[in-house]
């Protein structure tokens, strides 16, 4: 397989963003990453977004982006995989590059979800978590099946530091200019949230934000003329049966375990290489499944590690290094390209306050739903 | 959901009807082409056991737009009395009913109101058992 780099990334800040449409707030994105990466042209455009249809009424967003970017012509797809449909759009990209048959693409993904009541975009989450008819005729939404899953967790390990995870988000998103809420929070305020799905915290969940991120993916021809940083990337995904509780033990995200194994394969790396994660942590349980399904942390004990400081700017796994879903944000079309987009960042050194010493290697992970779909992508510095 | 969905999945959703696997025994809350599991063309159609025990639960507060009218609403996890676990609203609780093991049993209720005509939609939800002597 070809080679594939990112040579640029852009993107907006997190926030409410009452005055802007959403192929607007992705043009943004675009725009930066094209001149970031020093490209004023590209061979396909890839989209991800997850919830236009119900928030916005919008489809067709391919061609109404290569329009708004000034770029038709090029061929654009829209894809769609829940909230990691910015990881799903990445994966089409790459593959665009890795086949030989582009040599630049742009992907780009956003969403704007302030444009519905909040109990609307609960709805959509619930059409992103299950089927219509059957968890979401119950009303079992994202967070009850969290909140089941952390039940099952604490049963089994005790929820001792699961709501330290948001604490560390937000302490890493301190000042950071793109993140929705730079600014730190205590464990006990985490605790005194009142529960949107007992035991799930209103603390222990994302917000609900909008933004768009873009990154550049060109071929080795093309990475080596350009002047930008370049980092070469790989990223590999799975499925697992749609419902946790229907697999065989619902505390591990086998979808995820696959796709972390299959992209360090590709990138010849082992885990004890990855000097960085961009964890989903859509909520404290989902963060410390992650960390434990991928091999990174013994099961039952990611919590735990957390309070340690294993998983701090200075620890021995830096996660989040912006802040994460939680405190950085998470417009689910956009947010598998901030992620990407932050190890970047960290790899060419322009990570500012936040930046860690010397990283080589990042891991971002991205889910659908409860781990329905995990994407793994694998940034290494070149 | 729109109307057809809602009635092509009666079975399940009315009698917790579904289909299981000849091969592995996975079992389906939907008519299967494939088996989930093992890629079997082959069913048998079963009626699940009306009862169980309550393995996890939770309170949904701040609810999708379709269950606005009836927030908050418990959730729980249920372990049925052949091991399938299935996902279900739970009804006439009490506040210390609700707890690990708890044994409950299926009941037919309305579940929501939905869309612009106002459809009313019925299904299974569980209850506390009455205490076996």
């Amino acid at each position: 397989m070809a080679g594939v780099y990112v040579a640029g990334v852009g993107f907006t800040k997190i926030a409410e963003h009452w005055d802007r449409d959403l192929e607007h707030l992705m043009v943004e994105a675009a725009n930066k990453a094209m001149e970031d990466a020093g490209v004023s042209s590209v061979n396909a455009i890839y989209v991800g977004c997850a919830l236009s249809e119900p928030l916005q009424d919008q489809m067709n967003l391919g061609a109404l982006m290569a329009e708004c970017a000034g770029l038709v012509g090029a061929p654009a797809l829209r894809m769609e995989a829940a909230e990691a449909s910015g990881a799903a759009a990445l994966y089409a990209g790459f593959c665009d590059v890795a086949s030989g048959r582009s040599e630049a693409v742009l992907v780009v993904g956003g969403e704007k979800l302030s444009d519905g009541l909040s109990d609307e975009v609960s709805s959509g989450m619930m059409m992103m978590s299950g089927r219509s008819w059957y968890e979401g005729f119950m009303g079992a939404d994202f967070y009850a099946l969290n909140a089941l899953l952390y039940r099952l967790y604490s049963k089994r390990y005790g929820e001792e530091g699961i709501p330290f995870f948001p604490v560390i988000s937000h302490e890493h998103a301190e000042g950071v200019p793109h993140a929705q809420y730079p600014f730190k929070i205590s464990l006990d305020r985490v605790l005194e949230s009142p529960f949107i799905a007992d035991p799930l915290r209103m603390l222990e969940v994302s917000g609900i934000g909008d933004g768009a991120a873009a990154v550049i993916l060109v071929n080795e021809d093309l990475a080596r003329r350009l002047s930008s940083p370049k980092a070469r990337i790989y990223i590999s995904s799975a499925t697992d049966y749609v419902n946790p509780f229907d697999r065989e033990d619902p505390l591990r995200l086998q979808s995820v375990l696959l796709a972390v194994n299959k992209v360090l394969e590709q990138a010849g790396v082992s885990r004890s290489e990855i000097n960085m994660i961009e964890l989903h942590d859509a909520t404290s349980i989902l963060a410390a499944l992650c960390l434990e399904s991928g091999g990174f942390s013994p099961p039952g004990e990611a919590g735990k590690l957390a309070m340690k400081g294993e998983f701090g700017l200075n620890g021995r796994l830096p996660c989040n290094t912006f802040g994460g879903l939680k405190a950085r944000g998470h417009p689910f079309g956009a947010t598998a390209l901030y992620q990407v987009a932050e190890i970047y960042l960290q790899l060419a050194e322009r990570a500012g306050k936040n930046q860690l010493d010397n990283p080589r290697v990042g891991l971002t992970l991205s889910l659908s739903g409860v781990g329905a779909a995990a994407f793994a992508s694998l940034l290494k510095k070149e | 959901m729109r109307v057809p969905g809602y009635w092509r999945n009666m079975p399940f959703l009315y009698r917790l009807a579904g289909w299981k696997c000849v091969h592995c025994g996975a079992f389906h809350n939907y008519k299967p082409v494939v088996c989930k599991r093992c890629r079997s063309r082959e069913f048998a159609q079963i009626e699940l056991p009306a009862s169980g025990r309550l393995i996890a639960y939770t309170t949904v507060r701040s609810p999708p737009k379709e269950f606005a009218q009836v927030a908050p609403y418990a959730i729980g996890l249920i372990e049925l009395d052949d091991g399938t676990r299935i996902i279900s609203q739970l009804t006439d609780f009490r506040e210390d009913e609700l707890r690990d093991g708890a044994r409950v049993e299926a009941v037919f209720r309305r579940i929501r109101v939905n869309g612009d005509q106002g459809i009313i939609e019925y299904g299974y939800k569980f209850r506390p058992a009455l205490r076996r002597s």
